[in-house]
């Protein structure tokens, strides 16, 4: 074990990044969750991760071509509505199967669908920490349009289209946001320790807030808690990062535990 | 047209066949109108085409220019585990709490799946009645209620309908007989 590298300044990039990642993933990942939706988060990245192996087969940038694909199965979400799991199921297959036919047959393959598997963290650098600080200005500058939005369209659905309004702009610019994030989230830290922390700190939260702000609050504290405790653990005990996030973040969600649903 | 903040002429609707229809009524700031009939005439599918969410074979429907509209769902979403407030819940509608009826008082503070299927009923219709709108949908809004409740969603209708106009959807007589100004048979 060797404590002193958590502290070394050639992991102070990659510790930003994943912090930017932490705030951003679980303050999308309570829209998503009030939305029920948390399944196409999965879809996104998985999609994200197929695009990050075949842009390894035709030497793109591979964030470039993970944004693109992301977008895409965004596109797809949109033109396929609200159709329930079953779109974001085979969304999730489609680009599994892809990232890896495309790693069995590219030189490179192989690497890049591990590091999507384990989280390359800490090979991160400063187009993540542009793209990524970008990303959290856009989110705090819309959040606040957005919330309210958001949460008028899953109390009061028919609303905007009685007033007129068929397609309100606000799903799509939330989904693109969404898309766009967790692009940067599968080639930083993983598909799966993605997933997790859009997943895991909304579900701690939503089970022991007195209200919807304090969820916001609760659940990028969960994350960013977790995230601490895995970013040391894991350059510490030399292990790979993502799945040592994912086991932070399961452990921390067996606080749910500690309160009865009523 | 009418002074009408709603006017509906000879509406066939339906989806793949017209299944409702021809029905006229209209809506008028300080009225309520009941659209009532058996399970089935097709109450839901007269507001869906008004909404703009179902087909319309033939006749009119038009909206006052400006009219702001607000619509309460007939089944109300609710996630089993929903941190939200009844406060931060009016806030989205911009209905004020400190208007809300005595009744609504207690239901302000606690989460939302923290209350019964009727309080949250009458939370979501206090949140679209006390916005600053002018036409509100109803649909079926007694669902989940014990006649307790259902006689405050009365009194909430009776007091503020001189604010704004309502269509409400629902197969209970007694309650529209009570609140209704106006109602509307449908498939009789």
């Amino acid at each position: 074990m060797n404590v002193a590298l958590v502290f070394d300044r050639l992991f102070l990039l990659p510790f930003l990044n994943g912090l930017a990642l932490a705030v951003l993933l679980a303050l999308l990942g309570c829209y998503i969750r009030l939305r029920e939706e948390w399944l196409a988060a999965l879809g996104l990245a998985q999609a994200a991760a197929a695009g990050v192996v075949l842009g390894g087969m035709f030497l793109e940038p591979v964030l470039l071509v993970a944004l693109v694909a992301a977008l895409l199965a965004a596109a797809t979400k949109a033109l396929v509505g609200r159709t329930g799991n079953d779109a974001y199921a085979v969304m999730i297959l489609f680009g599994w199967s892809v990232a890896l036919l495309a790693a069995a047959n590219s030189v490179h393959g192989d690497d890049l669908s591990r590091a999507l598997v384990q989280g390359q963290l800490y090979f991160t650098g400063v187009p993540h920490l542009e793209g990524l600080g970008v990303l959290l200005l856009l989110a705090v500058a819309i959040l606040p349009w957005i919330s309210r939005r958001l949460l008028l369209g899953r109390f009061f659905p028919d609303t905007f289209r009685a007033n007129g309004l068929g397609t309100p702009h606000h799903d799509l610019v939330f989904d693109l946001l969404v898309a766009v994030t967790l692009a940067f989230a599968a080639t930083a830290i993983g598909v799966f320790a993605a997933f997790a922390l859009v997943f895991v700190p909304p579900w701690i939260a939503f089970r022991f807030a007195p209200g919807w702000k304090k969820t916001l609050v609760g659940s990028v504290a969960v994350a960013v808690a977790c995230y601490m405790v895995a970013f040391a653990a894991a350059i510490a005990l030399d292990q790979p990062f993502g799945p040592v996030l994912v086991a932070v973040l399961l452990v921390a969600s067996l606080a749910r535990l500690l309160r009865r649903h009523h | 047209m009418s002074d009408a903040l709603l006017e509906v002429r000879d509406l066939v609707a339906g989806y793949r066949e017209p299944v409702v229809g021809p029905l006229s009524f209209s809506v008028r700031a300080g009225e309520i109108v009941g659209l009532t009939g058996p399970n089935g005439a097709g109450k839901s599918t007269i507001l869906r085409a008004i909404i703009g969410s179902v087909r319309v074979f033939s006749g009119s429907i038009v909206r006052r220019p400006g009219t702001r509209v607000m619509v309460q769902p007939q089944r109300p979403f609710r996630l089993p585990e929903m941190p939200i407030t009844g406060h931060e819940l009016l806030h989205l509608t911009h209905a004020k709490d400190r208007d809300a009826p005595a009744a609504l008082q207690p239901l302000l503070d606690p989460r939302v799946d923290r209350l019964s299927g009727g309080q949250f009923q009458l939370l979501q219709v206090w949140a679209a009645l006390g916005s600053p709108c002018d036409l509100v949908y109803l649909d079926e809004p007694t669902n989940n209620m014990d006649p307790g409740t259902v006689e405050v969603l009365g009194d909430l209708l009776l007091a503020w309908r001189e604010e704004r106009g309502v269509l409400v959807v629902t197969h209970e007589h007694e309650f529209l007989d009570r609140v209704a100004t106006t109602i509307v048979e449908v498939g009789a």
